[in-house]
Protein backbone atom coordinates (compact mmCIF):
# COMPACT_ATOMS: atom_id res chain seq x y z
CA UNK A 1 0.00 0.00 0.00
CA UNK A 2 1.41 3.59 -0.75
CA UNK A 3 2.55 5.78 1.99
CA UNK A 4 0.87 8.83 2.35
CA UNK A 5 4.47 10.76 1.85
CA UNK A 6 4.92 8.79 -1.69
CA UNK A 7 1.00 9.72 -2.50
CA UNK A 8 1.89 13.52 -1.44
CA UNK A 9 5.13 13.12 -3.86
CA UNK A 10 3.46 11.69 -6.54
CA UNK A 11 0.65 14.28 -6.81
CA UNK A 12 3.44 17.11 -6.33
CA UNK A 13 5.06 15.53 -9.21
CA UNK A 14 2.53 15.23 -11.62
CA UNK A 15 0.95 18.99 -10.99
CA UNK A 16 4.61 20.16 -11.41
CA UNK A 17 5.47 18.92 -14.51
CA UNK A 18 1.53 19.43 -15.45
CA UNK A 19 1.92 23.15 -14.94
CA UNK A 20 5.24 23.32 -16.31
CA UNK A 21 4.06 21.39 -19.70
CA UNK A 22 0.94 24.41 -19.47
CA UNK A 23 2.97 27.39 -18.90
CA UNK A 24 6.30 26.86 -19.83
CA UNK A 25 5.40 27.27 -23.84
CA UNK A 26 4.16 31.05 -23.22
CA UNK A 27 7.46 31.86 -22.23
CA UNK A 28 9.32 30.54 -24.96
CA UNK A 29 6.48 30.77 -27.51
CA UNK A 30 8.23 31.93 -30.62
CA UNK A 31 10.79 29.36 -31.16
CA UNK A 32 7.96 26.48 -30.38
CA UNK A 33 5.71 28.72 -33.19
CA UNK A 34 8.46 28.07 -35.89
CA UNK A 35 9.01 24.33 -34.66
CA UNK A 36 7.66 22.29 -37.28
CA UNK A 37 8.88 19.16 -36.04
CA UNK A 38 6.89 20.05 -32.56
CA UNK A 39 3.78 20.94 -34.42
CA UNK A 40 3.70 17.45 -36.47
CA UNK A 41 4.51 15.90 -32.89
CA UNK A 42 1.02 17.80 -31.26
CA UNK A 43 -1.16 17.03 -34.09
CA UNK A 44 0.19 13.51 -35.08
CA UNK A 45 0.62 12.26 -31.47
CA UNK A 46 -2.89 12.49 -29.66
CA UNK A 47 -4.36 9.63 -31.32
CA UNK A 48 -1.82 7.10 -30.97
CA UNK A 49 -0.79 8.20 -27.44
CA UNK A 50 -5.11 7.81 -26.78
CA UNK A 51 -4.77 4.29 -28.12
CA UNK A 52 -1.41 3.24 -26.02
CA UNK A 53 -3.24 4.45 -23.03
CA UNK A 54 -5.89 1.97 -23.74
CA UNK A 55 -4.08 -1.20 -24.57
CA UNK A 56 -1.76 -0.24 -21.50
CA UNK A 57 -4.96 -0.37 -19.26
CA UNK A 58 -6.44 -3.42 -20.65
CA UNK A 59 -2.63 -5.49 -20.08
CA UNK A 60 -4.01 -7.33 -16.56
CA UNK A 61 -6.62 -9.11 -18.53
CA UNK A 62 -6.00 -12.71 -19.22
CA UNK A 63 -6.96 -13.27 -22.70
CA UNK A 64 -7.71 -16.97 -21.30
CA UNK A 65 -10.39 -16.36 -18.68
CA UNK A 66 -13.40 -15.80 -20.55
CA UNK A 67 -15.13 -14.29 -17.46
CA UNK A 68 -12.35 -11.79 -17.61
CA UNK A 69 -13.05 -11.22 -21.38
CA UNK A 70 -16.06 -11.17 -22.32
CA UNK A 71 -16.98 -7.76 -20.22
CA UNK A 72 -14.16 -6.23 -21.78
CA UNK A 73 -14.88 -7.04 -25.60
CA UNK A 74 -18.27 -5.98 -24.59
CA UNK A 75 -17.27 -2.83 -22.99
CA UNK A 76 -14.98 -2.17 -25.70
CA UNK A 77 -18.09 -2.64 -28.51
CA UNK A 78 -20.06 -0.69 -26.22
CA UNK A 79 -18.10 2.25 -26.03
CA UNK A 80 -17.21 2.40 -30.08
CA UNK A 81 -20.54 1.94 -30.93
CA UNK A 82 -21.69 4.74 -28.56
CA UNK A 83 -19.35 7.21 -29.18
CA UNK A 84 -19.52 6.99 -33.26
CA UNK A 85 -23.67 7.07 -32.32
CA UNK A 86 -23.52 9.77 -30.14
CA UNK A 87 -20.46 11.54 -30.16
CA UNK A 88 -21.12 12.54 -26.43
CA UNK A 89 -18.04 11.52 -24.17
CA UNK A 90 -20.06 11.68 -21.24
CA UNK A 91 -22.69 8.66 -23.10
CA UNK A 92 -20.20 6.68 -24.20
CA UNK A 93 -17.90 6.51 -21.10
CA UNK A 94 -20.68 5.99 -18.92
CA UNK A 95 -22.52 3.76 -20.85
CA UNK A 96 -19.74 1.67 -21.71
CA UNK A 97 -18.59 1.36 -18.10
CA UNK A 98 -22.10 0.33 -17.02
CA UNK A 99 -22.42 -2.32 -19.44
CA UNK A 100 -18.60 -3.39 -18.22
CA UNK A 101 -19.65 -3.28 -14.35
CA UNK A 102 -22.36 -5.55 -14.74
CA UNK A 103 -21.32 -8.34 -16.88
CA UNK A 104 -18.28 -8.04 -15.05
CA UNK A 105 -20.29 -8.17 -11.75
CA UNK A 106 -22.64 -10.69 -12.42
CA UNK A 107 -19.77 -13.44 -14.24
CA UNK A 108 -16.84 -12.75 -11.05
CA UNK A 109 -16.90 -16.24 -10.22
CA UNK B 1 -17.47 43.40 -2.89
CA UNK B 2 -18.29 42.04 -6.41
CA UNK B 3 -19.30 44.93 -8.16
CA UNK B 4 -21.79 44.92 -11.31
CA UNK B 5 -19.05 44.00 -13.69
CA UNK B 6 -17.51 41.28 -12.15
CA UNK B 7 -20.58 39.64 -11.53
CA UNK B 8 -22.07 40.10 -14.80
CA UNK B 9 -18.35 38.12 -15.70
CA UNK B 10 -18.99 35.50 -13.62
CA UNK B 11 -22.60 34.71 -14.86
CA UNK B 12 -21.51 34.31 -17.71
CA UNK B 13 -18.14 32.35 -16.96
CA UNK B 14 -20.95 29.84 -15.45
CA UNK B 15 -23.09 29.81 -18.86
CA UNK B 16 -19.85 29.34 -20.65
CA UNK B 17 -19.16 26.08 -18.63
CA UNK B 18 -22.51 24.98 -18.16
CA UNK B 19 -22.28 22.27 -20.67
CA UNK B 20 -18.96 20.73 -20.42
CA UNK B 21 -20.12 21.21 -16.44
CA UNK B 22 -22.42 18.45 -17.18
CA UNK B 23 -19.61 15.99 -18.19
CA UNK B 24 -16.57 16.63 -15.94
CA UNK B 25 -18.80 16.74 -12.67
CA UNK B 26 -19.39 12.52 -13.55
CA UNK B 27 -16.52 11.62 -14.38
CA UNK B 28 -15.18 13.25 -11.27
CA UNK B 29 -17.89 11.34 -9.62
CA UNK B 30 -16.19 8.23 -11.32
CA UNK B 31 -12.80 8.91 -10.17
CA UNK B 32 -14.03 9.25 -6.83
CA UNK B 33 -15.49 6.08 -6.65
CA UNK B 34 -12.28 4.56 -8.32
CA UNK B 35 -10.08 6.28 -5.71
CA UNK B 36 -11.82 4.52 -2.71
CA UNK B 37 -11.94 1.38 -4.50
CA UNK B 38 -8.71 1.42 -5.03
CA UNK B 39 -8.28 1.39 -0.68
CA UNK B 40 -7.10 5.43 -0.61
CA UNK B 41 -8.96 7.71 2.07
CA UNK B 42 -11.99 9.22 0.11
CA UNK B 43 -9.88 12.54 0.97
CA UNK B 44 -7.24 12.07 -1.66
CA UNK B 45 -9.90 12.20 -4.48
CA UNK B 46 -9.84 15.78 -3.93
CA UNK B 47 -6.49 16.44 -3.66
CA UNK B 48 -5.80 14.34 -6.87
CA UNK B 49 -8.53 16.34 -8.90
CA UNK B 50 -7.99 20.00 -7.18
CA UNK B 51 -3.85 19.75 -7.91
CA UNK B 52 -3.05 17.36 -10.14
CA UNK B 53 -5.94 18.76 -12.05
CA UNK B 54 -5.78 17.18 -15.22
CA UNK B 55 -8.10 14.49 -16.05
CA UNK B 56 -6.83 11.54 -18.08
CA UNK B 57 -3.78 11.67 -16.05
CA UNK B 58 -5.75 11.78 -12.52
CA UNK B 59 -7.18 7.86 -13.37
CA UNK B 60 -4.21 6.50 -14.81
CA UNK B 61 -2.31 7.94 -11.89
CA UNK B 62 -4.51 5.85 -9.48
CA UNK B 63 -3.18 2.78 -11.36
CA UNK B 64 0.45 3.51 -10.99
CA UNK B 65 0.45 4.66 -7.51
CA UNK B 66 -1.71 1.47 -6.49
CA UNK B 67 1.33 -0.89 -7.88
CA UNK B 68 3.84 1.93 -6.03
CA UNK B 69 5.25 2.49 -9.66
CA UNK B 70 8.83 4.73 -9.16
CA UNK B 71 7.94 8.49 -8.76
CA UNK B 72 10.76 8.83 -12.15
CA UNK B 73 8.42 6.68 -14.23
CA UNK B 74 5.65 8.55 -12.77
CA UNK B 75 7.10 12.05 -13.69
CA UNK B 76 7.75 10.44 -17.27
CA UNK B 77 4.24 9.10 -17.81
CA UNK B 78 2.81 12.81 -16.33
CA UNK B 79 5.30 14.38 -18.65
CA UNK B 80 3.98 12.02 -22.32
CA UNK B 81 -0.04 12.17 -21.07
CA UNK B 82 0.25 15.45 -20.87
CA UNK B 83 2.29 16.91 -23.75
CA UNK B 84 -0.06 17.97 -25.77
CA UNK B 85 -0.75 20.76 -23.37
CA UNK B 86 2.68 22.61 -24.46
CA UNK B 87 0.45 23.61 -28.00
CA UNK B 88 -2.91 25.29 -25.90
CA UNK B 89 -0.13 28.54 -25.49
CA UNK B 90 -0.94 29.15 -29.10
CA UNK B 91 -4.06 30.28 -28.92
CA UNK B 92 -5.28 31.10 -25.39
CA UNK B 93 -5.44 34.40 -24.41
CA UNK B 94 -3.37 34.30 -21.27
CA UNK B 95 -2.41 38.44 -22.12
CA UNK B 96 -6.20 39.17 -21.46
CA UNK B 97 -5.49 38.09 -17.57
CA UNK B 98 -3.84 40.12 -15.33
CA UNK B 99 -0.52 39.44 -14.91
CA UNK B 100 -0.31 37.93 -11.22
CA UNK B 101 -3.44 35.20 -11.74
CA UNK B 102 -1.52 34.30 -14.96
CA UNK B 103 0.01 31.58 -12.68
CA UNK B 104 -3.30 30.07 -11.93
CA UNK B 105 -4.49 30.78 -15.11
CA UNK B 106 -1.65 28.06 -17.01
CA UNK B 107 -2.10 25.89 -14.09
CA UNK B 108 -5.82 25.42 -14.96
CA UNK B 109 -5.48 25.31 -18.89
CA UNK B 110 -7.04 22.11 -19.11
CA UNK B 111 -8.64 20.70 -22.38
CA UNK B 112 -11.75 21.47 -21.56
CA UNK B 113 -10.36 25.26 -20.90
CA UNK B 114 -8.51 25.25 -24.07
CA UNK B 115 -11.79 24.17 -25.82
CA UNK B 116 -13.79 26.44 -24.10
CA UNK B 117 -11.48 29.67 -25.28
CA UNK B 118 -10.38 28.14 -28.73
CA UNK B 119 -10.95 29.77 -32.08
CA UNK B 120 -10.70 33.22 -31.37
CA UNK B 121 -14.26 32.74 -29.07
CA UNK B 122 -12.63 35.05 -25.96
CA UNK B 123 -10.95 37.49 -27.95
CA UNK B 124 -13.45 40.00 -26.20
CA UNK B 125 -13.83 38.15 -22.71
CA UNK B 126 -12.39 40.28 -19.46
CA UNK B 127 -9.57 38.48 -17.92
CA UNK B 128 -12.66 37.80 -14.52
CA UNK B 129 -14.59 35.77 -17.07
CA UNK B 130 -11.57 33.56 -18.70
CA UNK B 131 -10.54 33.59 -14.96
CA UNK B 132 -14.23 32.54 -13.61
CA UNK B 133 -14.71 29.93 -16.27
CA UNK B 134 -11.37 27.96 -15.05
CA UNK B 135 -12.39 28.10 -11.31
CA UNK B 136 -16.06 26.89 -12.70
CA UNK B 137 -14.93 23.72 -14.38
CA UNK B 138 -12.23 22.69 -12.01
CA UNK B 139 -15.06 23.22 -9.22
CA UNK B 140 -17.29 20.54 -10.70
CA UNK B 141 -14.40 18.50 -11.73
CA UNK B 142 -13.08 18.51 -7.88
CA UNK B 143 -16.74 18.37 -6.46
CA UNK B 144 -17.36 15.07 -8.87
CA UNK B 145 -14.45 13.55 -7.38
CA UNK B 146 -15.37 14.23 -3.77
CA UNK B 147 -19.06 13.52 -4.28
CA UNK B 148 -17.84 9.92 -5.75
CA UNK B 149 -15.32 9.39 -3.49
CA UNK B 150 -17.36 9.65 -0.20
CA UNK B 151 -20.09 7.92 -1.74
CA UNK B 152 -18.12 5.35 -2.63
CA UNK B 153 -16.89 4.54 0.96
CA UNK B 154 -20.29 4.76 1.98
CA UNK B 155 -21.97 2.51 0.43
CA UNK B 156 -20.47 -0.97 0.98
CA UNK B 157 -20.92 -2.55 -2.53
CA UNK B 158 -18.24 -3.58 -4.91
CA UNK B 159 -18.33 -3.14 -8.07
CA UNK B 160 -16.62 -5.41 -10.33
CA UNK B 161 -14.78 -3.42 -13.61
CA UNK B 162 -15.24 -0.06 -12.53
CA UNK B 163 -11.61 1.03 -13.53
CA UNK B 164 -13.01 0.71 -17.47
CA UNK B 165 -14.47 3.75 -17.05
CA UNK B 166 -10.34 4.66 -17.63
CA UNK B 167 -10.41 1.99 -20.91
CA UNK B 168 -13.63 3.81 -22.21
CA UNK B 169 -12.13 6.88 -21.66
CA UNK B 170 -8.96 6.28 -23.83
CA UNK B 171 -11.14 4.83 -26.25
CA UNK B 172 -13.16 7.62 -26.48
CA UNK B 173 -10.28 10.15 -26.87
CA UNK B 174 -8.44 8.10 -29.64
CA UNK B 175 -11.63 7.99 -31.60
CA UNK B 176 -12.13 11.60 -31.47
CA UNK B 177 -8.37 12.47 -31.76
CA UNK B 178 -8.61 9.79 -35.28
CA UNK B 179 -11.80 12.15 -36.43
CA UNK B 180 -9.67 15.41 -35.85
CA UNK B 181 -6.70 13.45 -38.06
CA UNK B 182 -7.24 10.02 -40.15
CA UNK B 183 -3.86 8.95 -40.55
CA UNK B 184 -3.79 5.41 -40.67
CA UNK B 185 0.21 4.61 -40.16
CA UNK B 186 -0.47 6.51 -36.96
CA UNK B 187 -2.80 4.04 -34.92
CA UNK B 188 -0.49 1.33 -36.56
CA UNK B 189 2.48 2.46 -35.38
CA UNK B 190 1.32 3.45 -32.19
CA UNK B 191 0.02 -0.38 -31.73
CA UNK B 192 3.43 -1.95 -32.98
CA UNK B 193 5.03 0.28 -30.01
CA UNK B 194 3.02 -1.03 -27.64
CA UNK B 195 3.44 -4.52 -28.70
CA UNK B 196 6.68 -4.33 -28.99
CA UNK B 197 7.34 -2.82 -25.95
CA UNK B 198 4.92 -5.88 -23.48
CA UNK B 199 7.36 -7.66 -25.34
CA UNK B 200 10.59 -6.15 -24.37
CA UNK B 201 10.11 -4.49 -21.34
CA UNK B 202 7.27 -6.26 -19.74
CA UNK B 203 7.73 -4.06 -16.30
CA UNK B 204 8.04 -0.51 -18.10
CA UNK B 205 5.24 -1.13 -20.87
CA UNK B 206 3.78 2.79 -20.98
CA UNK B 207 7.09 4.22 -21.47
CA UNK B 208 8.90 1.90 -24.07
CA UNK B 209 5.74 2.36 -26.17
CA UNK B 210 5.23 5.88 -25.76
CA UNK B 211 8.90 6.42 -26.59
CA UNK B 212 9.28 3.87 -29.30
CA UNK B 213 5.71 5.75 -31.07
CA UNK B 214 7.47 8.84 -30.33
CA UNK B 215 10.50 8.06 -32.09
CA UNK B 216 8.81 6.57 -34.97
CA UNK B 217 6.90 9.82 -35.55
CA UNK B 218 10.03 11.94 -35.52
CA UNK B 219 11.74 9.61 -38.07
CA UNK B 220 8.53 9.43 -40.19
CA UNK B 221 9.05 13.67 -40.26
CA UNK B 222 12.55 12.98 -40.68
CA UNK B 223 11.75 10.93 -44.05
CA UNK B 224 8.93 12.92 -45.27
CA UNK B 225 11.68 15.90 -44.83
CA UNK B 226 13.99 15.03 -46.67
CA UNK B 227 11.43 14.33 -49.53
CA UNK B 228 10.77 17.40 -49.53
CA UNK B 229 7.21 16.68 -48.56
CA UNK B 230 6.32 19.05 -46.07
CA UNK B 231 3.79 16.23 -43.87
CA UNK B 232 1.44 19.31 -42.47
CA UNK B 233 2.18 23.11 -44.29
CA UNK B 234 2.56 25.83 -42.23
CA UNK B 235 -0.75 27.77 -42.64
CA UNK B 236 -3.06 24.79 -42.38
CA UNK B 237 -1.30 23.52 -39.40
CA UNK B 238 -1.93 27.10 -37.70
CA UNK B 239 -5.46 26.72 -38.11
CA UNK B 240 -5.52 22.54 -37.05
CA UNK B 241 -3.82 23.31 -34.21
CA UNK B 242 -7.32 25.42 -32.91
CA UNK B 243 -8.77 22.29 -33.89
CA UNK B 244 -7.01 19.55 -31.87
CA UNK B 245 -8.95 16.95 -30.89
CA UNK B 246 -10.87 18.16 -27.62
CA UNK B 247 -11.72 15.13 -25.56
CA UNK B 248 -13.80 14.99 -22.48
CA UNK B 249 -16.80 16.31 -22.73
CA UNK B 250 -16.22 19.35 -25.40
CA UNK B 251 -18.88 17.97 -27.59
CA UNK B 252 -21.23 20.88 -27.84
Amino acid sequence: MPTPLYLAAAVGISAAITWGLRALPFAVLSPLRRSAALRDLSLRMPVGVMLILALYTLRGVEPTAWRAVVPVVVGLAAAVALHLRTRNAVVSVIGATALHVALATALHA
Amino acid sequence: MFDARVRRDLTAAAADTASVGLSLFPLGVSLGVLVVHTGLEWWWATVFAAVVYAGSLEFLLLGLVAAVTPLAQIAVTALLVNFRHVFYALSFPLHQVSPRARVYATFALTDEAYALTAGGRARAWSGARILGMQALLQIYWAAGATVGAVAGSLIPVTLHGLEFALTALFVVLALDAWRARRDMPVPLMAAGSFAVAVLATPGQALLTAMILFTACLLARYALERRKGEPSVPQEAAREEVAALPVPVGAER
